[in-house]
């Protein structure tokens, strides 16, 4: 028995204290995949529910009549620059270059705004000519969906300053990349769903 | 008394090996980048091709959410696989986030069937 505590101290000495799982996956970064799974039913949920309401609308005008559908594509082509931005701190983090890493993520961050801002933008046009939350089941659908895509995305860029301002304390950086990478999945993830959304909210007639 | 090996986080069944090595380089995601760019594009240009037309037969209107559904799945794969790093990371990752696609879906898709969203009735329960 004390050979085989002396032989787990040793290993995990040599380990440089890393966390014992018996998966070899950080508890860290296997929770943040289990919650980006249960992830895709609350998607799921709101997808669906916009789907089967998407033609109820009081007076006919549906979302789809009015989307501007370049807008909402240079919107994402933001999101998915995001993505690319955000790999690029985690690969960063990864060969120790923390400038480039925090450079990164507040780009991640800046770039989220601006979705962000694109989404206010075209809720406010929608409100300006009146149909709001409760205008029909279509538009109530509408406003669920994407608003909660919305607060993910803000709760993302708060994780991406946070992050970077952590790494100015010294708490995040080479010594444990992986931080960085458990946000850039949230991230990412937020972004593949919004390739959902895109294609079945605003293409899909 | 024999070695023990305890795991620990990158050590582990061979199922759960990381490949490090294998990671992909900045100028490999930026490919990936121009890639993802590119069939956006094909897609939007798609949702507006003759067969995306209202009065279009039922061959084209297959073809038109065929094709969205596929070029969706095709972005949808590629930023798991390249950006969340699946392609490289545990495969025991790549099975606990395609159980919650794969679950998301078929629960879902049962849902639609029970509304009559494929039926050529009105859907939903609500007048």
């Amino acid at each position: 028995m004390t050979d085989l505590t002396a032989a787990l101290k040793e290993e995990l000495v040599g380990h440089d204290h890393e966390h014992v799982t018996s998966t070899g996956i950080s508890n860290e970064k296997l929770a943040m995949w289990v919650f980006l799974g249960s992830e895709c039913l609350l998607f799921g949920g709101l997808i669906s529910t916009f789907i089967l309401y998407k033609t109820r609308a009081a007076d006919g005008q549906t979302p789809h009549q009015l989307y501007d559908i370049l807008f909402t594509s240079i919107s994402s082509f933001v999101l998915l620059m995001s993505s690319l931005t955000m790999v690029l701190a985690v690969s960063a983090v990864q060969r120790a270059d923390l400038r480039a890493m925090r450079g990164w993520l507040l780009t991640t961050a800046l770039l989220g705004v601006v979705f962000i801002s694109g989404q206010v933008y075209e809720f406010t046009e929608f409100l300006g000519e009146g149909y709001g939350f409760t205008h029909s089941p279509a538009w109530s659908a509408f406003y669920t969906l994407t608003g909660f895509h919305g607060v993910h995305v803000t709760l993302g860029i708060v994780m991406l300053l946070s992050t970077a301002a952590l790494s100015l304390r010294g708490h995040v950086g080479s010594h444990n990349p992986e931080s960085v990478e458990i946000v850039g999945l949230y991230w990412h993830f937020v972004d593949v769903v919004w390739v959902v959304i895109f294609t079945v909210v605003y293409l899909i007639k | 008394m024999s070695e023990i090996s305890v795991p620990v986080a990158g050590d582990a069944h061979p199922d759960l090996e990381h490949h490090p090595e294998e990671h992909a380089s900045d100028r490999q995601f930026v490919k990936v980048f121009l890639g993802l760019v590119v069939v956006t594009a094909v897609e939007v240009a798609w949702a507006y091709a003759p067969w995306a037309d209202d009065h279009a037969g039922r061959l084209a209107t297959a073809l038109y959410w065929g094709g969205l559904m596929l070029m969706m799945s095709f972005k949808f794969f590629i930023i798991a696989s390249y950006f969340m790093h699946l392609r490289f990371d545990s495969k025991v990752l790549t099975r606990v986030f395609y159980a919650g696609v794969v679950l998301a879906v078929a629960v879902y898709l049962i849902v639609l069937c029970t509304f009559q969203l494929f039926s050529n009735t009105t859907p939903g329960f609500a007048p």
